[in-house]
């Protein structure tokens, strides 16, 4: 009995400096971790009517509205691809992110109950965000899989097509879920502090998205400011997503590596701060 | 000699006041504002310890009790021992994997089903899918809701929802278990069964168990020593009944004799009319289960009070009323003159339940003149005739009058009948 007690001797100590990241716990708690993918999954849509479907439908209605608003009546230039299928795309590339982003950031707020009631890695929850969103993800990727399909065989209309880059489509979406995870820790942290910032989340993603090159691609900056629109660290993954899913796309290897540094940074701040509030969040809420 | 399971040296909480609660970022940004035009002053903000230089040891198999008062910081202590937060200063040396329970049914969702909850609320416990499903029918026999496992919780009774929170808790198996007033779940039948396996889980398999409870009867029957805690000091681990006198002496230290005059838990439409000066136990400086007791009110009337009553109760720590007794039963009613009154309150047998009760207290009659609720938290213990008090019986007991008449060929029955 000592023995194998004597595996998890734990020792608690105050900490103040920026904290480790537990990933033994982490293991330990896999189990959790799928059951909360799950939950997220199955208590979101048990009550309404369309269920899963809601994933299709709320990228399909926005890219309608940005053909008629920003397509027809506005008349920016889609480089050269169905609309349609421009803004699927572009939202394709920025929802995983955003959602991501949203979610991650409401995790100590929204689960201060639960934090306050038992342990276990907090770092379980937004890693159950970005791995549900990959479910939202996929559904959507197949929506755009139709039309892509609708628009390529039935329709003949421009000439696209999927690139050999799309090779690197799994980084991609790696690199998405990092950069929200990072950012959303950040700001999970922030809000545990100032609940005010709870009401900025959703509105700086709305501006943020504006920001993105989901409606306005790239191209269309004139050359010598394309750098300011790549400050923005979604510029270069929305515009990889359309290159290697569509085959035109604003890519800039310079733009690209800044933002995965960006992504790498953002990660391990928003790990690091993080850390150092969870472990005594429950006293200020 | 083994090593200690848990070893708890010198810790401190502390709470910076002014901090608790959440700042705004506008705050914030003023009090930056302030400070970068040299005007302000940090605001010294106070600070609240809630434990101070805490150290015990628990030995791996013992069941321990800690107990103290409201704010004594048993919560705190629990807190920090379950790494829901984290200690100020000292160390904390824990051997063996820690299960926690500070609250049943923590992130149960509505929406899923009983089923699907038992495996959440197990994760979120700590354990894994396996576990879980070894336990899975042993769990839902446990809750008693086979019918209702596909139903989602939230149209489960309350009552429903705590027996299938509590039974996932009661098949946790950690080495160390942490328990919160658990015990105060369910109706009073759930509650014995609750009581029940937690003396299993704590004699069965040795494990380490760390339980508090306002209830001194469990305290009694689970535990094998108690940590008392008062105002964030801790002494012990101390034997049951010296840990049990030394809180309830410094929770008691004159709660049998009350000065309520400046009490500001008095209310009342007319208060102007009396106020109740004084409030104590004569009967002895303490209440018994099945004893006599006395409850004596000093009143002081300003204006005349005709068909006066005296109203008291006694409500369980959850709140409800559980004992009423008021002196207009039988319409019988006092005239009071302004000036100075000693009332008192007799019953020759006092049926509550051993454990501790608020006493609420009114003067009424032609109008509400007197009202104080929560008056006294009195605890009424059990008397040493009293072989049965952790029965498990709830709220009042009393004994009946009983007439045992044989049947046509059946021997009398011996009936010990005190009453000669």
């Amino acid at each position: 009995m000592q023995n194998e007690t004597a595996d998890f001797e734990v020792t608690l100590r105050p900490t103040t400096g920026w904290l480790q990241i537990e990933l033994a716990g982490i293991w330990h708690y896999r189990d959790l971790l799928s059951l909360l993918v799950w939950r997220d999954f199955v208590a979101k849509y048990k009550q309404t009517i369309l269920g899963p479907l809601w994933f299709i439908l709320q990228p399909l209605l926005m890219s309608v509205v940005f053909t008629i608003i920003f397509g027809k009546v506005a008349n920016i230039p889609t480089d050269g691809l169905p609309p349609l299928l421009f803004y699927l795309c572009g939202q394709l590339g920025w929802n995983y992110f955003s959602q991501n982003f949203s979610a991650s950031s409401a995790t100590l707020v929204n689960n201060a109950g639960l934090f306050s009631k038992v342990y276990f890695p907090r770092l379980v929850v937004p890693l159950s965000n970005v791995i549900s969103n990959l479910l939202t993800f996929f559904i959507q990727g197949a929506t755009f899989a139709a039309f892509y399909i609708f628009y390529k065989y039935a329709v003949h209309q421009g000439s696209f097509g999927v690139t050999w880059h799309i090779v690197f489509l799994p980084l991609l979406v790696l690199q998405s879920a990092l950069l929200s995870l990072g950012l959303g820790l950040l700001m999970s942290a922030l809000t545990a502090k100032y609940r005010d910032l709870i009401h900025l989340t959703p509105l700086l993603i709305q501006l943020w998205m504006y920001a993105t090159p989901v409606i306005i691609p790239l191209s269309q900056f004139p050359k010598e400011w394309r750098w300011v629109v790549a400050l923005n660290p979604m510029t270069s993954i929305v515009e990889s997503f359309r290159l290697m899913l569509l085959g035109t796309g604003t890519v800039e290897p310079l733009y690209l590596v800044f933002s995965i540094l960006f992504t790498l940074v953002s990660l391990v701040a928003g790990l690091l701060l993080f850390g150092k509030v969870e472990k005594t969040f429950v006293d200020t809420v | 000699m083994s090593r200690p399971a848990i070893e708890v040296r010198n810790v401190s909480k502390v709470y910076q006041l002014g901090t608790i609660g959440a700042t705004s970022l506008k705050e914030e940004l003023g009090r930056f504002w302030d400070r970068a035009r040299g005007r302000a002053q940090a605001v010294k903000t106070g600070e609240f310890v809630a434990l101070r230089d805490v150290s015990f040891d628990v030995q791996p198999g013992q069941v321990i009790g800690i107990i103290g008062r409201n704010g004594a910081g048993k919560s705190t202590l629990l807190k920090i021992l379950s790494r829901i937060t984290q200690q100020t200063r000292g160390e904390i040396t824990i051997r063996g994997r820690v299960g926690s329970l500070l609250e049943v049914g923590t992130g149960f969702h509505p929406d899923l089903t009983g089923r699907e909850n038992v495996f959440l609320n197990g994760a979120i416990l700590g354990m894994s899918k396996a576990e879980i499903r070894a336990k899975f029918d042993e769990i839902v026999a446990f809750a008693e809701i086979e019918k209702f496992i596909d139903t989602p919780v939230k149209r489960y009774s309350s009552g429903m929802y705590v027996r299938l929170a509590f039974a996932v808790a009661a098949h946790l198996e950690p080495e160390i278990l942490i328990l919160d007033e658990v015990l105060a779940v369910g109706d009073q039948q759930f509650q014995r069964k609750c009581l029940g396996k937690m003396q299993e889980i704590s004699t069965g398999d040795g494990r380490t168990i760390l339980f508090v409870s306002h209830s001194m009867a469990a305290i009694r029957r689970l535990c094998q020593k108690c940590v008392v805690l008062r105002n964030g000091e801790a002494t012990g681990p101390l034997d049951i009944e010296p840990a049990i006198e030394l809180y309830t002496e410094n929770l008691t230290e004159s709660v049998y004799d009350l000065d309520v005059s400046q009490s500001k838990r008095s209310w009342g439409a007319e208060a102007r009319v009396c106020r109740m000066t004084r409030l104590r136990v004569v009967s002895s400086n303490f209440l018994a289960f099945g004893k006599p007791f006395e409850i004596e009110v000093h009143l002081e009337c300003y204006r005349p009070i005709t068909k006066g009553l005296l109203g008291m109760a006694f409500n369980t720590v959850e709140g409800t009323r559980i004992l009423t007794l008021d002196s207009d039963v039988n319409d019988r009613t006092f005239d009071l003159q302004p000036g100075k009154y000693v009332l008192r309150a007799r019953m020759e047998n006092m049926p509550l339940h051993p454990g501790f009760y608020n006493f609420c207290i009114s003067v009424g009659g032609g109008g509400h003149f007197f009202d104080m609720l929560d008056a006294a938290l009195w605890e009424v213990k059990t008397s040493d005739e009293d072989r049965w008090s952790d029965r498990g019986a709830g709220g009042c007991r009393i004994e009946p009058e009983l007439c045992i008449t044989p049947e046509s060929g059946t021997a009398p029955a011996v009936y010990d009948s005190r009453s000669a």
